[in-house]
C-alpha cells in the first residue's frame, strides 16, 4: 500500500489531520489518548534523513574498513574471501560489496562458539545465544560499542514509533540468552520510558501489572499480544482498565491483516520491530506511523536483496533473500549474512522525512525455518534430537497450530517395534523421554504422539516435516 | 509358568482394532483372551490366541507393531474368592501387581499377570504350588 493511499485511509478513519505528520519539519504533532503536541519523531535525524549520496559515502568508508578489519582479525574471513579470490584492497567503496562471499547460519554453527568473533574475549561485553541448525545454539558477542550502537537503533525504532520519556513500556519479550528482552530494554530507557521488565509469560501477571501501572507501550511477539488481548475478559479486565496506545511486536513474521487485527482488538498502534541475533538483535529495522515499509538502519545494517537460487543481487521491489552487512559491528561482525528472510527494498524517501532505505514486512522465508513463539526451529533439530536418542525411527511429522494465539508444537513419530512392550506405562515413559529431550535441546514443549511405524507419508524428493497450521 | 501374550500397537483411530482382528480371523487363529490397555492417543491390544507365532508372523507381514512376552499365568478354582486369596500371597510378598485380567477356557479359569517383580512372583507361585498353564494346555 502506498503512502497516499494510506493517508486517505487514516482520513476515512478519522484520524485527525493533526496526527499526520508534517513532512516538511520532518516531525509529527498528534493526540491519542492523551494530549500530545510535538514530538520527537526522529531520533537522529542527521543519520535519517541524511541524502543518499552522504549515506553511501558514510557506507562505503564503514565498509572498507570493515573488510580489512575482518580479513586481518577472523581466519575464517580470509579464507573464505581468499578462496572466493577477493582481497580487501578490491573493495573500494558499497558498489563492490558484491564482490565479497555471503554468510549462512551454518557458518556460525560451524565456528560455535567463538571462531567468528573479530575482537579478543576481553572486549565482549556481553554474549547472547539462539538455538542453532543441528542443537548447538548460534552465539553472538557484543563489545561495549556494539551495545551502544544497538542501544541507538533501538532507540530510533522507539522513537519512530512515537514512543518517548512520557511512555511506561511493558517489555514482554523474554530476557536472557534470547535478544529481545534486553535488546529493546536499553533503547527503551535511552529514549527516556519508564520500562518494566516484566519478561514472557504469567498473562495474568502481564495484564495486572498493565492495568496497575498503566502501561502505555507493550513490546512482544505479536502472536503473545494477541494472546493477552483474548486474556483480557477472561481475568476480568477490559480495555478501559488499560491505557496502553502503542505496541512494540517483532521476532516473529507477521502479516498485515494481523496488525490491523491487534490495533482493534487493543485500540493502539501497531508498530513492527524487525531484527534477528546474529545481525544485532531486535532494532535493525522498524515501521514508522505511516507504515509503509520498516526503515532500516542501513548506517549500521547494509541490505541487499539476492534471488533464491542464483544469489544474484536483484533490484528495489524484487521479492528475493534479504542480506546484511554489519557495518560497524567490531564483537562478531558478519559480511553479506543471508538472512533466508523473504523481503523486497524500497530506496524512495520516506513522506515521514526519513530517507533510509525500507524493507518490506517479511512475508516469509527461503528455508524450512520456523518461528515458534519467537523462538527459530529448523525440523533438522527435531531430527538430530531424535537420532541422538535412537530409540524411535527417524520419520517424523511436525504439527504446528496456533492454540488461543499461543503456538502449539505435536510431534508424531513412529514407534520402533523393538520399543513396543505390553504396558502402556514403558510407551509412556517413552514419549516423555523424548519431550524432555527436545525440550532441553530446543527450548519448547512439544507433545509427542507415538504412531504405527511406516504411517508417515514418505515424500519423494524433499521430505515434506512439516504441517503448519497457523492462520495466515 | 509362563504365557505368550501378543501385545500390538493399536493408533486411536476408528475401525483399527477391526484390522487387527481381521488379520487373525483370515489366517485362522483363534483369540482365547483379549484386553486392551488405552490412553487418549494409543492403546496396545494384548491377547492370548491359539497360535501366537504365527499371530506374530502374520501381523508384522500387515505392518502391525507387534511382539510377543512371555506372562505368567496361572489356573483357579472356579469358586468366589479364589482370585483374592491368589493376590493375596503377592501381597504378602510385597509384590506389585501393573496388570492382571483372567478368562475362562473349558472349565478352567485362567490369570494372567504381569507384576514388578518377575522372579519373586515365580517364587511365590511355586512355594504356594499354584498351577501354571502354558499354550499347549489351551489347545
Amino acid at each position: 500500500m502506498n503512502d497516499e493511499s494510506r493517508l486517505k485511509r487514516q482520513e476515512a478513519r478519522g484520524i485527525k489531520k493533526s496526527t499526520r505528520l508534517l513532512t516538511k519539519e520532518s516531525s509529527v504533532a498528534f493526540n491519542d489518548n492523551h494530549t500530545r503536541t510535538k514530538e520527537r519523531l526522529i531520533w537522529n535525524k542527521k543519520i535519517e534523513c541524511m541524502k543518499s549520496k552522504d549515506m553511501r559515502a558514510l557506507q562505503s568508508e564503514r565498509l572498507v574498513e570493515l573488510v580489512q578489519r575482518v580479513y586481518n582479525n577472523v581466519p575464517f574471513y580470509r579464507k573464505r574471501m581468499n578462496d572466493h579470490g577477493v582481497k580487501p584492497s578490491d573493495i573500494h567503496s558499497i558498489d563492490d560489496i558484491v564482490k565479497l562471499p555471503f554468510t549462512y547460519k551454518n557458518d556460525l554453527r560451524d565456528n560455535y562458539p567463538f571462531n567468528l568473533f573479530a575482537v579478543p574475549m576481553k572486549e565482549i561485553v556481553r554474549v547472547h545465544a539462539s538455538s542453532g541448525t543441528t542443537g548447538k545454539p548460534t552465539t553472538v558477542g557484543y563489545t561495549k560499542a556494539d551495545i551502544d550502537n544497538w542501544k541507538e537503533v533501538v532507540a530510533r525504532c522507539l522513537t519512530m514509533a512515537g514512543i518517548g520519556k512520557d511512555d511506561i513500556m511493558q517489555i514482554s519479550y523474554g530476557y536472557g540468552l534470547f535478544t529481545g528482552g534486553l535488546g529493546v530494554h536499553y533503547g527503551a530507557e535511552a529514549v527516556g520510558c519508564s520500562v518494566i521488565p516484566i519478561s514472557g509469560g504469567n498473562t495474568r501477571r502481564q495484564l495486572q501489572l498493565m492495568s496497575d501501572f498503566g502501561s502505555t507501550v507493550l513490546a512482544c511477539t505479536p502472536s503473545y499480544a494477541l494472546h493477552l488481548a483474548d486474556a483480557l475478559s477472561e481475568s476480568g479486565y477490559s480495555l478501559d482498565d488499560m491505557k496502553l496506545r502503542t505496541g512494540v511486536f517483532g521476532a516473529e513474521p507477521w502479516t498485515e491483516n494481523m496488525r490491523l487485527e491487534l490495533e482493534k482488538k487493543w485500540g493502539i498502534r501497531a508498530h513492527d520491530i524487525y531484527g534477528l541475533s546474529e545481525i544485532m538483535g531486535p532494532g535493525v529495522a522498524n515501521d514508522c506511523i505511516l507504515h509503509s515499509g520498516l526503515h532500516v538502519h542501513e548506517d549500521h545494517f547494509f541490505p541487499e536483496i539476492v534471488h533464491p537460487d542464483t544469489k544474484e543481487p536483484m533490484s528495489d521491489g524484487s521479492e528475493g533473500e534479504l542480506v546484511f552487512t554489519t557495518l560497524t559491528k567490531e564483537g562478531i561482525p558478519l559480511l553479506r549474512y543471508n538472512t533466508r528472510d523473504l523481503s523486497t527494498l524500497n530506496h524512495e524517501p520516506c513522506l515521514c522525512g526519513r530517507t533510509s532505505v525500507r524493507m518490506k514486512k517479511i512475508t516469509g522465508r527461503s528455508d524450512d525455518m520456523l518461528i515458534i513463539r519467537g523462538v527459530n526451529l529448523f525440523p533438522s533439530q527435531i531430527e538430530h534430537v531424535l537420532l541422538e536418542l535412537g530409540e524411535t525411527s527417524a520419520h517424523y511429522m511436525l504439527y504446528v497450530d496456533r492454540d488461543n494465539n499461543l503456538d502449539t508444537l505435536e510431534l508424531k513419530v513412529e514407534l520402533d517395534e523393538s520399543q513396543l512392550t505390553d504396558t502402556i506405562r514403558d510407551l509412556q515413559n517413552l514419549s516423555r523421554k523424548i519431550e524432555h529431550a527436545l525440550n532441553s535441546a530446543i527450548g519448547l514443549h512439544v507433545k509427542v504422539t507415538l504412531v504405527e511405524p511406516k504411517t508417515i507419508t514418505r515424500s519423494e524428493g524433499k521430505a515434506v516435516r512439516v504441517v503448519d497450521n497457523r492462520k495466515k | 509358568m509362563t504365557i505368550s501374550q501378543l501385545s500390538v500397537f493399536l493408533e486411536n483411530k476408528t475401525g483399527y482394532l477391526n484390522q487387527v482382528l481381521a488379520v487373525l480371523a483370515k489366517y485362522n487363529i483363534n483369540i482365547i483372551a483379549l484386553t486392551v490397555a488405552d490412553t487418549s492417543d494409543y492403546g496396545i491390544l494384548r491377547a492370548i490366541v491359539s497360535d501366537p507365532d504365527k499371530a506374530l508372523e502374520v501381523l508384522r507381514a500387515e505392518q502391525f507393531s507387534v511382539r510377543i512376552h512371555d506372562i505368567l499365568s496361572i489356573e483357579m478354582d472356579a469358586a468366589p474368592g479364589t482370585m483374592s486369596r491368589i493376590l493375596d500371597l503377592f501381597t504378602a510378598a510385597d509384590i506389585c501387581i501393573e496388570y492382571v485380567y483372567a478368562f475362562s477356557f473349558g472349565s478352567k479359569s485362567i490369570l494372567i499377570l504381569r507384576t514388578d517383580n518377575r522372579e519373586k512372583s515365580v517364587a511365590v507361585i511355586k512355594a504356594n504350588h499354584l498351577k501354571s498353564i502354558s499354550e499347549a494346555d489351551l489347545r
